[in-house]
């Protein structure tokens, strides 16, 4: 108490000048799970000292709706939307793993025009995952304006994915075999047009925050991450590009036409947030550059495979045909059944490598069905990440990772 | 290849060489669909990883995969996938094991295998020895059993509400409103084995079903 009253009179001790802190000890504070920048329902105990951060624990797990455990009730088509419903930001690339995986159990063949639309709409995806996460990152770290422009490209490719399957965001629009309709010409030119308008919107509102002092002072050098470290923490995506290892799946694994397309892996060089962030907006402008070889080669033709054992005959076809009746109707009562056997797939989706692990019994449902979502390995190396650096960067940190709840919890 | 799936380095005998250099550890060798899986014994699990490291350059542990097969004796499957980002390769390892037998960790080769381990914990209940940190990771606090088991029913055992009464969240058995509907879809001509009304009687149970 004397300590205390000698320094509300000014009078310090001169060995231990800050004697009044003596009493404060670290402390455990809980980030979310209702916290506008945790990106959805995440709980993180941090323990801090003073505004440094020493320990984080995150508490995952939610949003966890056994998904897994969900398919495994359902045949293989009804547990297609599930996917939409992981990673909502970018419906398309979750289905792209599943069905992938499905058609290498199956053994069948896309039609050329299938395997284009796929590529062309996961890219589209890709654009409207980076313009939500590069607007919630710029947010997290104090500016408004760009999070507004972007947010606005993103309802541009919203009204593309329901000009193509009815729905904004959960489009269940991949099937096994292709997709399950043809897009109208006109969204293909109106598309083409979008993408010799955006780019410049884009880059106008990339310019108030790429070279912004604000923004560089609250990501350059944050929770840095090795080659080492992000090869043994399991990173992928940007998470791994950032830390500048030029890993891409679209590029080293192709599936589809992918090794087709011709397009650059950015790399960061440092490993810090800012990489990150701009390996996102070079990602934005590659995939741009992808979507345009599609819409110039795009062939016409069948837009799913023409394997009535697994694809359902169109509407027409029905009214005319007894044996398209009969598919049909076994198709979307029983489903089709899916040769014994396991594999992984995984695909490059817009937040990493994302892989579906599936088990067949040769049955018409999944004996099981393990989704490897990319939230996971990149949240558990939250702790020594935002280790050392102050409260506020935990922010950045979290929003350079790109977490999305429903895919992270399943 | 036909279909899209992603295509890789060859497979051409990495089975074969891995096999060889992992010698006794490995129990199983299956390549199937373009993909070389290994079933290894439990014991050496760590021995096996290490080497697949170190010495054949598969750095990353991409998930650990829990799979139940209740009939088997050791009724869990767990399932390494490994990549390799230099060889531009995937294997996958799997170890089987039961509710008591815990299997060794690999966090100390993999730091990215702590919640992954943590997850099969959850929903499997497969315990591994080593891992500090075996909390649940998924489930609710203070979640009671296995919920990716085959034997646990899909609507759970307990149901969730908040209470206007005790003003706070309440847990109470589950109660459906209308049965759970499992349709069977098995065609009676394709392997379906039903046991009709009246072949529960017969002496050898031998000519259950319709013959056809």
């Amino acid at each position: 108490m004397a300590d205390y009253l000698d320094e509300m009179d000014g009078i310090a001790d001169e060995a231990d000048p800050t004697v009044g802190d003596l009493e404060i000890q670290n402390y455990t504070i809980n980030f979310g799970p209702q916290h506008p920048a945790a990106h959805g329902v995440l709980r993180l105990v941090m323990e801090l000292d003073g505004e440094v951060v020493e320990r984080v624990d995150p508490h995952v797990g939610l949003l966890h709706r056994g998904t897994e455990k969900l398919i495994e009730h359902k045949t293989y088509l009804q547990a297609l939307p599930y996917f939409d419903r992981l990673d909502y930001c970018s419906p398309l690339a979750m289905e792209y793993s599943y069905v992938l995986a499905i058609e290498k159990l199956l053994d069948i063949e896309v039609p050329l025009r299938g395997q284009y639309l796929r590529v062309l709409f996961a890219e589209l995806t890709r654009i409207c995952n980076h313009m939500l996460n590069i607007g919630a990152h710029v947010m997290d770290v104090g500016a408004m304006t760009p999070n507004i422009w972007v947010f606005e490209i993103r309802e541009q490719c919203l009204a593309f994915f329901e000009r193509a399957s009815g729905a904004r965001m959960h489009s269940a629009w991949f099937r096994p075999g292709g997709v399950h309709q043809d897009v109208p010409l006109k969204l293909l030119t109106d598309m083409a047009d979008w993408l010799d308008e955006f780019p410049s919107f884009f880059e106008d509102a990339m310019s108030l925050v790429i070279d912004n002092r604000i923004f560089k002072q609250r990501n350059v050098d944050i929770a840095t991450v090795s080659k080492d470290d992000a090869v043994r923490w399991g990173f992928s995506g940007p998470m791994i590009r950032g830390s500048g290892i030029a890993w891409d799946l679209r590029k080293s694994q192709p599936y589809d036409v992918y090794d087709r397309m011709e397009f650059d892996v950015p790399v960061g060089t440092r490993g810090d947030c800012y990489d990150r962030f701009m390996v996102r907006v070079e990602e934005v402008r590659q995939s741009a550059r992808i979507m345009r070889q599609c819409l110039n080669e795009m062939p016409d033709g069948p837009v799913a495979s023409s394997d009535r054992k697994v694809v359902p005959p169109k509407r027409g076809e029905m009214k005319q045909s007894m044996e398209a009746l009969i598919h049909h109707f076994k198709l979307y009562t029983e489903g089709f059944h899916v040769p014994a056997g396991e594999v992984y797939v995984a695909t490059e989706s817009p937040k990493g490598e994302f892989g579906v692990y599936l088990v067949s019994d040769g049955s018409n449902k999944p004996y099981r069905c393990k989704i490897r979502p990319t939230a996971f390995s990149h949240l558990q190396a939250m702790d020594f990440m935002t280790k050392g650096h102050m409260l506020p960067d935990a922010t950045a940190i979290l929003g350079a990772m790109d977490v999305v709840f429903g895919e992270c919890d399943r | 290849m036909a279909n899209g799936a992603p295509t890789m380095s060859s497979n051409e005998g990495v089975a074969a060489t891995l096999a060889k250099s992992l010698g006794a550890a490995v129990l199983d060798t299956v390549e199937a669909y373009d993909e070389i899986s290994f079933t290894v014994d439990r014991k050496k699990l760590p021995a096996v990883m290490e080497k697949l490291r170190s010495k054949h350059e598969y750095q990353q542990l991409v998930e650990i995969a829990g799979v139940d097969y209740p009939d088997r004796p050791e009724r869990f499957e767990v399932c390494y996938h490994l990549l390799s980002l230099t060889k531009n390769h995937r294997i996958r390892v799997k170890v089987t094991t039961d509710e008591d037998m815990p299997v060794p960790t690999v966090t100390h080769i993999w730091e990215v295998a702590g919640w992954l381990e943590r997850e099969v914990f959850d929903l499997y209940g497969v315990l591994f020895d080593g891992n500090a940190d075996l909390r649940r990771i998924l489930t609710d606090y203070g979640f009671q059993g296995h919920p990716f088991r085959k034997d646990f029913p899909l609507t759970g055992y307990v149901e969730m509400r908040y209470s206007e009464e005790a003003k706070r969240v309440v847990y109470e058995p589950v109660k459906l409103a209308q049965d759970f509907r499992s349709f069977d879809f098995m065609s009676p001509w394709e392997g379906a084995d039903y046991i009709l009304p009246g072949d529960e009687k017969s002496e050898d149970g031998d000519d259950k079903g319709a013959k056809s």
